[in-house]
């Protein structure tokens, strides 16, 4: 095997072994990614893992996927991002399939359905948990408050893709407008903690 | 075609997963309505499975919802679609916009975007509890019982920090005892 195949298989295993683990939001690897990138592979400086997983969040798609594939390309190039993008989600894949057959196959299963009577509350509870926790970075001011205050009922009338356009565009011309009547505004919440230094800060975010 | 409604749907989906997997529930949720893939009850137990599976639950969701809708061939054309656009747009940010996340226009758009997303969530829980008859004016044991699972459920995740998935398999086990 040629020097180039041998890096672009260790990144596919790389992503392969961390991939199961990240139960519970896509955050949950990035200790991981640390760990086997930064310090045992030495492939990418704790700088530019930190410049990945800002960029991860920038670009659509799920965070894990997305640091992986970024990763992936620095290090091999077109072949690396593949390996990257392909080793993170085949184990997922094939574990979420498995699960999906079984609970097919036991869907008149009486005791599997007294499970979901509880779990779909429990759905419910995460989703909520998922709003506060992305409402904790989000809503900083009356602006933002009002985006998401706004954002709630006009979606029972408009598609949530529409609806996202109309949030970024409402966030442009917002932050423009203010800038024009010289209110000092900040873009983020001033408050948000660094990941870096809050390993709890992972669990839940992002899922 | 099955097939070529799961990739749209799954393709487009891609391009606006901002915030989180379960930002994009009410993007999934008009899709299946639309299309009639499968029932709302359905749908929340396959967002519970995608929820308790490791990796994302968006994709996971995705090919949860492509199995049901069309097999394995399903399953397969969805978490494709649903990964087309992050490798087409890493790939496009890493090669030209390495700088992206201090673009000014960006971080402006950011700014109306979170919220927004913030709503997306709100509006997915306030669907479930409306799809699912979560909100009863009865006063029966089993509507009560849920409405403590709920609240131990948001208690765990929230002060206790628990990891979602063992609060999920958790409530599985507590069904099972109370309703078989």
């Amino acid at each position: 095997m040629s020097v180039e195949w041998k890096l672009v298989f260790e990144i596919f295993w790389t992503f392969f072994k961390i991939s199961p683990v990240t139960f519970g939001g896509g955050f949950a690897m990035i200790p991981l990614i640390i760990k086997e990138i930064v310090e045992k592979r030495k492939w990418l400086t704790n700088e530019e893992i930190t410049d990945v997983i800002a960029l991860s969040q920038t670009v659509p798609g799920a965070i894990a996927v997305n640091s992986a594939t970024f990763i992936g390309y620095k290090i091999g190039g077109i072949r690396g991002t593949l390996a990257a993008m392909i080793g993170v989600s085949l184990p997922t894949f094939l574990i979420v399939l498995v699960l999906g057959v079984s609970y097919f196959y036991l869907d008149d299963n009486p005791k599997l359905e007294a499970a979901f009577v509880s779990i779909r509350v429990t759905i419910v509870a995460i989703i909520v948990y998922a709003a506060i926790k992305i409402a904790k970075t989000a809503i900083f001011d009356k602006t933002t408050f009002f985006i998401m205050a706004a954002g709630v009922p006009a979606l029972f009338f408009i598609h949530p893709i529409i609806a996202i356009f109309l949030g970024a565009i409402t966030g442009v011309i917002a932050v423009s407008i203010k800038k024009k009547l010289g209110y000092l505004i900040e873009m983020k919440n001033s408050k948000e903690e660094d990941p870096a230094n809050d390993p709890e800060y992972y669990m839940g975010a992002g899922i | 075609m099955v097939l070529w409604e799961l990739f749209q749907t799954f393709f487009i989906m891609g391009f606006v997963s901002f915030g989180g997997g379960y930002a994009m529930i009410p993007i999934i949720e008009s899709a299946v309505t639309e299309y009639g893939w499968m029932s709302s009850e359905q749908l929340t137990n396959i967002i519970a499975i995608a929820g308790m599976s490791p990796g994302p639950v968006a994709s996971n969701s995705a090919i949860l919802i492509g199995y049901t809708a069309a097999g394995i061939s399903g399953a397969f054309v969805s978490v494709i679609a649903i990964l087309l656009p992050s490798l087409i747009l890493v790939i496009c940010v890493a090669a030209f916009f390495l700088k992206l996340h201090h673009n000014p226009v960006v971080e402006k758009m950011f700014y109306g975007l979170k919220p927004l997303v913030t709503s997306l969530i709100i509006f997915a829980a306030i669907k479930f509890v409306l799809a699912n008859n979560l909100i009863t004016i009865d006063l029966s044991f089993r509507s009560l019982s849920l409405v403590v699972i709920f609240g131990l459920s948001l208690f765990a995740l929230l002060k206790l920090r628990w990891n979602p998935v063992y609060v999920i398999l958790l409530s599985g086990l507590v069904g099972i005892a109370l309703y078989s």
